[in-house]
């Protein structure tokens, strides 16, 4: 699963995902079209699970958690373009699993951030799906900044409370950003989440769960550099919004598809509804948003994959673009069901619910708009043009 | 970006510079030309060289050039502040027509005059009754010997006061279904009974006109297609309409009203520093690079050999609607100064002239609501509308006050 995007040394021009990058979409597919029905989406979030065990337990075998793990770690070594691939599909199927804190936050911020001992215990475990992964950042309603955060560190150990936390009640590790008072004012903790408080928090989307924890003297070691966790931060936002925009292009594409198939066979006025102009913009116009979103989707990949230096604009730019495309797919999608979009019945809310708690999980839709203009003021852009 | 060429393709990058730096026109070289006559010297002066018109075969005046070495030209020819414009309908439309439908003769006599910028071609489709309904061409044609003698009415006819040669749809069989009675031409604009008014438009300017038939001779041998085909023959021209006309970015992009907001205040601090301000620039700037790299996407697929589809409706579907918009808040940031034209404009100047040009970038070359229809039909696969003008005599189709 070599990458041959914008590969220098390609016979042809080249934005596109390689041969075996669209076998990997392929098989990915057909896992989670046999592995992640809708079914297995709605029992999660009816039930008293809090993931899908058995799905993620056949994930960690297909590897896909160690996707971007180095050998070195008993991961795979695989490029982003792999990952952004599963990411669709796992935005696609709406899959009630940890992938998104396990891989793109927890894993990420260890690899990036963390020391050679931090990568040798807990990168080869997350890999075999021994071990789930979270961030905890927020601490209750409102934008978290260096100044508003109240948990502390004291020696190898923090105090407070992260609310709410994806995946808090299920984690075994989590890296935590805890005030401090050298340099940006902030640091980064992985914290063993053996013997820390939890208690689950309901949301919007119940498959996907959320925890409060709650740390007292929890022992807690530096990720990184002390007074550097602000930019550690953001880096690592970065990096996970190309990621979950994956998974908002992978959703909004399913709920595109959803609203088409039902247009096409629901009647109404003696044809389908499919053939009304009404419906047919409003469809179209989802595919145009979908579209751009996807196009930007290979802008962040490409600059999360190569290490460019226009990571920050390329993710806010993805980002941005996939929470909108998702948002308005979903309540499309409702609504070209009419009354039947919204029973509890149908699968429509599930990519409803899904696209807003995607939009908030690492910063919301004016947060990273704000992003992108500070990074194209910082791109050299402006002069260039 | 690094979108990087491959070694053939980047050779040919070089020499297509190359020869741009040593024989595009200069300022002085242009003044005291009008529109057409620079359009006119550069083409030429491109055709000498076998830099015309690059993707036609060489026997019409072409280069034999791949499609993805026109894209690099087209890249490379941007970059000079060359004159053009004049002959996009003719390279751009008639031409690919008539490659397909036009005998050995014809091509070999019309298309090597169109690379040279020797002729300028306009496209006679549209009608009062017919705009996006351009099947519904009323404008009669009735063979009378060798020739059809055509009367009627043409609109939105874009630079028919100078072209030389016009194609054009009419109806020859009122009889039959609507689609089936039309047929296709090509036709000297300077012909007897041929009257050309000009339209002003409510950006000032006057692209476009009224062109009038009165009882004008066609030869036969000029009919491209069968007769009852002209339909068919009508969408090979309109497949390349699509990709002739571009995004319309019209100079009102994002970095350019980035720029402004960094400039003029609001509470007396940058308006770059408004959330507000910062949001919509966001959004648009995400159009932006999503059509770019939707574009990126198209040329990978054109560079392997794949022809891109209708999906690229989108780019002047979602361009021209942004334009507007950005139009209208670049004259916001300004306030009331944002209003001001002419001789005390600053160098916001531009910006009323794009607001008011942008509602024509929605209707041009396809509406925003037939592009929808496009993608909706073409690309998701769902119905067309429901149409009561189906299955019946052209003559017995209703129309209204408004027709």
């Amino acid at each position: 699963m070599t990458s041959i995007f914008l590969n220098r040394k390609a016979t042809r021009l080249n934005f596109e995902f390689s041969e075996e990058q669209n076998q990997l979409r392929d098989q990915a597919q057909g896992f989670l079209n046999d592995n992640c029905p809708p079914a297995a989406v709605r029992k999660v979030l009816e039930g008293d699970e809090s993931y899908d065990k058995q799905l993620w337990q056949s994930i960690a075998e297909l590897g896909w958690l160690s996707t971007v793990i180095p050998e070195a770690y008993d991961g795979l070594g695989l490029t982003y373009y792999e990952l952004v691939v599963i990411a669709e599909e796992l935005g696609r199927a709406l899959a009630p699993v940890p992938f998104s804190s396990t891989v793109y936050l927890a894993t990420e911020a260890i690899l990036q951030f963390g020391s050679d001992e931090q990568k040798q215990r807990w990168l080869p475990r997350i890999a075999r799906g021994e071990s789930i992964g979270t961030f905890a950042f927020g601490e209750g309603a409102g934008r978290p900044s260096p100044k508003s955060l109240q948990t502390v560190a004291g020696t190898n150990s923090i105090s407070g409370s992260k609310y709410p936390v994806p995946d808090g009640d299920i984690a075994d590790v989590a890296i935590v950003v805890v005030k401090c008072d050298a340099g940006d004012g902030v640091s980064l903790y992985l914290v063993d989440l053996q013997g820390v408080q939890r208690d689950a928090v309901a949301t919007l989307d119940p498959s996907r769960s959320h925890a409060r924890l709650t740390f007292s003297d929890s022992p807690a070691e530096l990720l990184g550099v002390a007074g550097a966790g602000w930019a550690m931060t953001n880096q690592l936002l970065d990096r996970a919004a190309v990621l979950f925009a994956w998974e908002q292009v992978g959703g909004a594409q399913a709920a595109l598809e959803q609203a088409k198939a039902y247009a096409m066979d629901r009647y109404a006025f003696g044809r389908p509804i499919a053939g009304f102009q009404a419906i047919k913009h409003k469809l179209a116009n989802v595919y145009v948003k979908n579209t751009l979103a996807r196009s930007n989707g290979y802008y962040g990949a490409w600059a999360l994959a190569e290490g460019n230096a226009e990571l920050a604009l390329a993710a806010a730019t993805a980002r941005v673009s996939a929470t909108q495309a998702f948002y308005f797919a979903s309540k499309e999608n409702i609504q070209t069901h009419g009354g039947m979009g919204f029973t509890w019945e149908f699968d429509c809310q599930f990519y409803y619910r899904r696209a807003k708690l995607l939009s908030v999980n690492i910063g919301s839709e004016s947060w990273w708009q704000d992003r992108l203009i500070t990074a194209y003021e910082q791109s050299n852009q402006v002069q260039a043009a | 970006m690094d979108f990087n060429d491959t070694p053939a393709e980047a050779a040919f990058r070089e020499e297509a510079r190359a020869w741009l730096e040593a024989n595009a026109p200069s300022a002085e070289e242009l003044q005291g030309l009008d529109e057409i006559a620079r359009s006119k010297l550069w083409q030429k002066r491109k055709y000498d060289a076998g830099w015309a018109c690059i993707r036609w075969p060489k026997e019409y005046g072409g280069r034999g050039a791949t499609s993805i070495e026109n894209v690099i030209w087209g890249q490379e020819e941007g970059k000079f502040s060359v004159p053009g414009g004049v002959f996009g309908i003719g390279q751009g439309m008639a031409a690919p027509t008539l490659m397909e439908w036009a005998t050995e003769d014809q091509k070999r006599e019309h298309l090597p005059k169109l690379a040279s910028g020797e002729h300028i071609w306009c496209q006679l489709f549209s009608e009062p009754a017919g705009g996006s309904d351009l099947a519904a061409a009323r404008t009669k044609a009735v063979k009378d010997g060798d020739d059809w003698v055509i009367n009627g009415q043409k609109i939105w006819t874009s630079g028919a006061h100078y072209s030389d040669y016009g194609i054009i749809v009419l109806r020859t069989d009122p009889e039959a279904q609507k689609h089936k009675g039309l047929s296709y031409f090509f036709l000297d604009m300077k012909s007897p009974g041929i009257e050309v008014k000009p339209i002003k438009q409510i950006s000032g300017g006057a692209n476009f006109n009224e062109v009038y038939f009165t009882d004008v001779r066609v030869p036969d041998s000029q009919r491209l297609g069968a007769v009852g085909q002209g339909w068919q023959v009508a969408l090979t021209t309109l497949m390349n309409e699509r990709a002739a006309i571009g995004g319309g970015g019209g100079g009102v992009g994002f970095n350019r009203v980035f720029r402004l907001a960094q400039r003029l205040t609001i509470d007396d601090k940058p308006a770059i520093e408004d959330s507000n301000v910062r949001a919509k620039l966001a959004n648009w700037y995400c159009q932006e690079t999503g059509l770019k790299y939707t574009g990126y996407r198209s040329l990978t697929a054109l560079s392997r050999g794949e022809t891109p589809g209708p999906e690229n409706s989108i780019g002047k579907l979602v361009g021209a609607a942004k334009m507007q918009d950005m139009a209208s808040f670049a004259m916001d940031l300004c306030e009331l100064s944002g209003a001001v034209q002419g001789e005390f404009a600053e160098e916001y100047g531009m910006y009323p002239g794009a607001f008011m040009g942008a509602p024509g970038g929605r209707i041009a070359g396809g509406s925003d609501e037939i592009m929808l229809n496009i993608l909706a039909e073409r690309v998701l696969g769902m119905p067309q509308d429901i149409r009561p003008d189906k299955g019946i005599p052209f003559s017995q189709i209703p129309t209204g006050a408004n027709n």
